[in-house]
């Protein structure tokens, strides 16, 4: 028996069980940057409007921030740069296809069941990374063949869907590191989502910069994300980038077949801590407990807010320099109340894109609580005496407050980089923190769906995870492709004033605010009802 | 108020699965009541019931004179139940995790916790995804049994234990049983723990309550293996009622015996003249398996109820 024996078998049991997420996500993100085409060639039929939007976009450090560089006016080009974000999403999902089958399999036990019977040592890990990269690869052909048959380029189209598969590889094979070096599933996806933060925090800062020729861009080159953009699909397309992704991506695996093989089963490569050996005090109610269980995540989102919030706040003067750059979008940008209208709009955009990021973390947060219930541990805990209400609100609290501590710390971050920047804090401060408050009634919409199908259909609460992508269709392509106006309201942000820049009205929020409230006891009355646990 | 649980009829069905078909079951306050059945026959489904967690379709419950769905929140002050497949919060310690569940309890004896632990070896600073799953079901085990309780309900407590510390549980339930102040159910498929912890015993199958009562009660329906060495060759033995399994070689017999019919196979022997005789009494364990045995058992448990 080699330490690759039952590899193959492993493999398959991944397949059987990922049969749905698997082809839904590979089908799903192959086929967005295809939609792009239809709606770029309606917008900008000619190639002088293309050209125009291009120079102007191209120097929009918000569009930077969100979809990387842009080199060119092609259509090809304008659609691989305006899925430019799609990459990020490809490496956090394969990350999470790793893990989930290689420390979570370990950590429930399943790993053991399987280990004895004929499976070499390093068969798990080694499935894991094969079906994610086939996952990959068969992305990138599926993204190629859709823009082929748009009738782009072939060489193009193969580069960018080369370019989707290698960020998917580079990913899978930190997800495989991150797994060996953590003894918990959690620890092992925190430790590779913020990796992938890194890469796109400085892919973001080196890219900006590069935008003024600033001393800074070179950091970029140090980020994966960063490299497959340079791939350039339908530009002047370039190897390099994807030999480094390749190299990089074999280290790695390499990595954590090396640390896989001295560590033992179960274990992880740094040594898991002693705790105390009595509770403190206060450890006495489900709140303390609650507390215990999200304070971590907490942090780790306060964090990222205030380190998103820093640098897209300290970019967003920049944005107002494209008016003085260009004569035509001068004209256009008067009319939406020049340069301050402008950065203005940015900001919105922002704290738009920071509400729905927090919705994430709502949906998160109050999916914690189902997940307690399905993994058996709130059922020693509601054999106490503490009722399903009170034990539901300890999460609920997190899932409501949680988002609201990031947003006010994003929002801080991001006023006072601006305000520190343009020195104008005292005003500025203010107007951006209203900005993401303001986000907070549509945050606790997709909190409280989660709730509610928390307390009424517990098995399908992670659709929760659906309601958010609804919002993200809206919010991100749903204008840009030209949805109908029916299908955008069913989002919660659509409805939410664009501040800064617009005035705040009170009706849209308290409407908001009230459907959460509904559908949260709507949630709660159905918990108390239910059989307990529904596993 | 003389049982401090008692439910009669119980039904509960999960989708096409009958997981209680009219279960009832009766635990007198101070006893400790063994909960006996195969995999899958309904016990921790039962247990959840009384706690309140999962509601019957149909029947009774009742527990420490209360509904446990209704008061759930009451009656869980004055009970503490260890689950059949005890998981932990990876990130809090296992000391963390007995003070927390004992306060949320309302009270846990500070000095039976720091015994408890020594007793059965526990590391209280290890975090709770380092534990095995015998430590689990021990942090488990001890914040159960230090809490200010009237009610034990422990779901097959000593799955994952190794023999010594199976050992220090029975010590410590034995301890329980003697002092009389706590009504224990004990949910189990090990028969010498039943045995030689409870008081009273209800065996369940298929969602259904087929045996209860004590040991000894439950030993009057359950046959008595008789070898016995003759006088001469005996005749018509096999034609008694009650009378099973006989094999005759020359005037060497032997046969099983239902304990009502003992007495007239006894008088048939005497009358040949008996030389030697050795007579071994039943064990629970051979109840338990007409029980368990899926096969001719259901003929038997069926004369079973009819004999009584």
């Amino acid at each position: 028996m080699t330490a690759l024996t039952g590899t193959r078998g492993l493999a398959r049991l991944i397949l059987r069980r990922d049969r749905v997420l698997l082809p839904l996500w590979i089908v799903f993100l192959g086929i967005i940057p295809v939609s792009y085409v239809a709606s770029i060639n309606e917008l900008f039929p000619t190639a002088a409007l293309r050209a125009g939007y291009a120079s102007a976009s191209a120097r929009n450090a918000g569009f930077v921030v969100l979809y990387g560089p842009l080199d060119g006016s092609s259509i090809g080009e304008l659609v691989a740069w305006r899925a430019g974000f799609v990459p990020v999403v490809i490496g956090l999902i394969s990350i999470l296809t790793v893990i989930r089958h290689t420390r979570t399999e370990e950590e429930t036990g399943r790993r053991e069941l399987l280990g004895s019977t004929v499976v070499g040592r390093h068969a798990g890990l080694a499935a894991a990374l094969i079906v994610t990269f086939c996952a990959d690869l068969l992305l990138g052909v599926v993204l190629a063949g859709g823009m082929i048959g748009q009738g782009l380029p072939a060489g193009g189209s193969w580069a960018f869907g080369l370019e989707f598969a290698l960020i998917g590889w580079v990913f899978a094979a930190v997800g495989a590191v991150a797994a060996q070096l953590s003894g918990g599933a959690g620890g092992a996806r925190g430790i590779a989502i913020g990796v992938l933060g890194a890469a796109y925090l400085l892919r973001v800062v080196g890219d900006v910069s590069g935008l003024s020729s600033g001393p800074v861009s070179w950091l970029s080159w140090l980020s994966p994300i960063g490299w497959v953009h340079r791939i350039r699909p339908y530009g002047d397309e370039q190897a390099w980038p994807a030999v480094l992704a390749v190299a990089l991506t074999a280290v790695l695996a390499a990595a954590a077949v090396a640390l896989s093989a001295r560590r033992d089963l179960g274990a992880g490569v740094l040594p898991p801590r002693l705790g105390p050996a009595d509770g403190a005090p206060a450890l006495r109610s489900p709140l303390a407990l609650a507390w215990r269980l999200h304070r971590s995540l907490l942090a780790a989102w306060v964090a990222t807010f205030v380190a998103l919030g820093a640098v897209l706040g300290y970019l967003a003067d920049g944005v107002g320099d494209i008016v003085d750059a260009s004569p035509e979008m001068k004209q256009v940008l008067g009319r939406m109340g020049g340069a301050n209208g402008l950065i203005d709009s940015y900001l919105a955009g922002i704290v738009g894109l920071l509400g729905m990021v927090a919705g994430g973390y709502a949906v998160q947060a109050a999916l914690r609580m189902r997940a307690e219930e399905s993994a058996g541990r709130a059922e020693p805990v509601l054999s106490t005496a503490v009722s399903r209400v009170r034990w539901a609100g300890s999460h609920i609290v997190f899932s409501l407050l949680g988002p609201a501590a990031a947003l006010v710390a994003g929002g801080l971050a991001m006023g006072l980089a601006h305000g520190l920047n343009t020195g104008d804090a005292g005003r500025q401060v203010p107007r951006v923190l209203a900005g993401a408050l303001v986000q907070l009634p549509a945050v606790w919409v997709l909190a409280a769906v989660t709730i509610a199908l928390a307390g009424a259909l517990p098995r399908l609460a992670a659709a929760g995870w659906g309601a958010l992508a609804i919002c993200l269709l809206a919010g991100l392509v749903g204008t840009a492709v030209g949805l109908d106006q029916r299908l955008l309201d069913v989002s919660p942000f659509t409805h939410l004033p664009h501040v800064p820049g617009s005035p705040v009205s009170a009706v849209p929020l308290l409407w908001l605010t009230a459907v959460a409230v509904a559908l949260g006891v709507a949630g709660l009355a159905a918990l108390r009802r239910r059989d307990v646990p529904v596993v | 108020m003389n049982d401090a649980i008692s439910a009669t009829g119980l039904v509960k069905t999960f989708g096409p699965t009958r997981a209680l078909d009219g279960l009832d079951l009766a635990v007198r306050t101070g006893e400790v009541h063994g909960f006996l059945g195969p995999n899958g026959a309904g016990k921790s489904t039962t247990i959840r019931v009384l706690l309140g967690m999962l509601r019957a379709d149909a029947g009774t419950v009742r527990l420490l004179g209360g509904d446990p769905w209704a008061q759930a929140t009451e009656l869980h002050r004055r009970l503490a139940y260890v689950p059949g497949d005890v998981t932990l919060w990876p990130n809090l310690s296992g000391g963390e995790v007995i003070d927390l569940l004992g306060r949320m309890r309302g009270g846990l004896d500070k000095r039976r916790r720091d015994d408890l632990l020594k007793r059965f070896d526990l590391d209280p600073r290890k975090k709770g995804r380092a534990y095995s799953k015998g430590n689990r079901q021990k942090v488990a085990l001890v914040a159960a049994l230090a809490s200010d309780v009237e009610l034990l309900l422990l779901d097959e407590p000593t799955s994952g234990l190794d023999p010594l510390m199976e050992e220090a549980f029975r010590d410590v339930v034995r301890e329980e049983r003697r002092r009389g102040d706590r009504t224990v159910l004990l949910s189990s498929h090990i028969l010498s723990e039943v045995e030689e912890l409870c008081d009273r015993v209800t065996i369940i199958r298929d969602g259904r309550a087929v045996e209860t009562g004590s040991l000894a009660d439950l030993r009057h329906l359950t046959r008595t293996s008789i070898q016995a060495e003759l006088a001469g060759p005996v005749d018509g033995l096999a034609g008694l009622p009650g009378v099973h399994d006989l094999r005759a070689d020359g005037a060497t017999v032997r046969f099983d015996v239902d304990s009502a019919a003992l007495d007239p196979a006894l008088r048939h022997l005497t009358a040949v003249g008996v030389r030697s005789l050795v007579s071994r009494p039943p064990t629970l364990e051979e109840l338990f398996l007409r029980h368990y045995d899926r096969g001719p058992a259901d003929g038997e448990a069926a004369t079973a109820e009819a004999a009584r």
